[in-house]
């Protein structure tokens, strides 16, 4: 019933061996080993297993990693360079939009995925873009403050 | 909730033929699977638990939005919410299906649920429904026997259940043309703001004479106040070839608001929902005739 398939995350392919009923969340933890997105409600209500796949923000706890094949997936690993943190991540440090972390890489992904298309978005447009997220800890005023600053920042380099 | 989902082949069928083929073969066993956002989650919960999943995800031009006049919108079953949201040809032509999609879910649910998915799903409150129902869809549905195109209001048979065989699939939809000098609205209520199921949804589509003096036809959509979405056809019996002051779209309110059967669940009473019918109601036909073009 295995299956061998060709996955491209954050640029580079992966030849891995999957059982079908396994979801993109669970082969990027335990088979890519990337274990930069985290599985929270896994009924897709929470948004903290976020990722991009080609360019748009979805659920990596409702897709199966078989359909994920041929197409360009990017975790919260695929942002920074290095060291050095994307803008959207620098924001969210400096700004205080995490505490926990654990809704982070999730609230990260929508937001490259939002800011993407919507260089310069209003704070209504903002939590539009992030209403499948929960946050227990922040309260999501600094998470919005540290979208209005990446996307400034974005938009003037 | 960490539960592993229970095993299962995946097929992926190139074609609408193959894909018959396969239903044939192993109906029964196999579920149909479109964006997964609300089969995925069942069979989490052990709701359902198909031997075989039949993806349709390989079989090319199910998603097409397309529009021709007079013929209207050929919406296909795999085309995905957050592309109806922001279709161009949805916008022009649907602009209420536009509104619709885009209070469903969240961008990621948008990113991958479809609208035969949300149909053949077919929860009472399901949010593509209403404004569909307005709208007089069809829906096409192929097996074997070839193509068979059933009105949206008889397709739904019970919560969670259509008229579909388990060895049938919905290709896609069929909307004609909206009349002209007609305007719509989709109001969803929910506990949330946003990322829930809906406690009450009401669609209504008004259609005025040229003066636009009186309303010509009435077309309203109810969804999560009965064991399946529904049309207010009493209600819209008040509404029509009245002009539409507030006492009228008051008794309109009432009627639809009787016509519901609602239940008393985790969200909401029973009461409370036929208050919200009523008020929704209201608002929405106000909101869809404060969008007349002068």
């Amino acid at each position: 019933m295995e299956q061998v398939i060709e996955l491209r995350v954050n640029g580079q392919i992966y030849e891995i061996e999957i059982k079908p009923w396994r979801t993109l969340i669970e082969v990027l933890r335990d088979q890519v080993g990337l274990t930069g997105t985290k599985k929270s409600c896994d009924e897709g209500h929470c948004g903290a297993c976020t990722v991009m796949v080609d360019g748009q923000a979805v659920n990596s706890c409702l897709m199966l990693a078989i359909e994920a094949q041929g197409k360009d997936v990017v975790t919260i690993e695929g942002l920074s360079k290095g060291d050095h943190l994307h803008p959207i991540q620098e924001a969210f440090v400096t700004h205080g939009a995490v505490q926990c972390g654990f809704c982070t890489p999730g609230m990260i992904m929508a937001t490259k995925a939002f800011l993407d298309h919507h260089p310069n978005p209003s704070e209504e447009e903002i939590k539009k873009a992030l209403a499948g997220h929960l946050c227990r800890c922040t309260g999501y005023a600094q998470i919005i403050e540290a979208v209005r600053a990446a996307a400034d920042k974005m938009r003037s380099t | 909730m960490f539960r592993s989902l229970p095993r299962f082949e995946y097929l992926a069928p190139k074609t609408v033929k193959e894909c018959i083929a396969l239903l044939s073969q192993y109906g029964q066993k196999a579920n149909v699977i479109a964006g997964g956002t609300d089969l995925i989650p069942q069979m989490k919960w052990g709701e359902k638990k198909p031997d075989y999943i039949i993806s349709l995800s390989q079989i090319p031009n199910l998603d097409e939005i397309q529009f021709s006049s007079p013929t209207g919108l050929k919406l296909g079953a795999l085309a995905k919410i957050g592309e109806i949201e922001s279709s161009e040809i949805i916008r022009k032509h649907y602009p209420i299906l536009a509104q619709a999609a885009s209070v469903l879910g969240s961008v990621e649910i948008r990113n991958r649920g479809t609208a035969g998915g949300n149909l053949c799903n077919a929860a009472p409150s399901a949010d593509m429904a209403p404004s569909l129902l307005v709208l007089g869809a069809r829906v096409v549905i192929v097996s074997q026997n070839g193509e068979k195109i059933i009105p949206l209001e008889d397709f739904f048979v019970g919560p969670g259940k259509t008229i579909l065989s388990n060895h049938e699939f919905l290709v896609r939809l069929e909307v004609p043309p909206m009349k002209p000098n007609s305007f719509g609205e989709y109001i969803k209520m929910g506990i949330r703001k946003t990322m829930d199921i809906a406690v009450v949804g009401v669609a209504a589509l008004i259609t005025l004479d040229h003066g636009n003096n009186t309303c010509e036809e009435a077309r309203l959509g109810l969804g999560a106040v009965a064991p399946t979405p529904i049309r207010a056809k009493q209600a819209e019996g008040v509404l029509k070839g009245k002009t539409l002051n507030e006492e009228i779209i008051g008794l309109a309110a009432e009627a639809a608001s009787n016509e519901a059967s609602p239940l008393t669940d985790i969200r909401a009473s029973d009461r409370y929902r036929r208050y919200v019918i009523r008020a929704l109601t209201r608002r929405a036909i106000q909101q869809a005739l404060h969008k007349i073009k002068p």
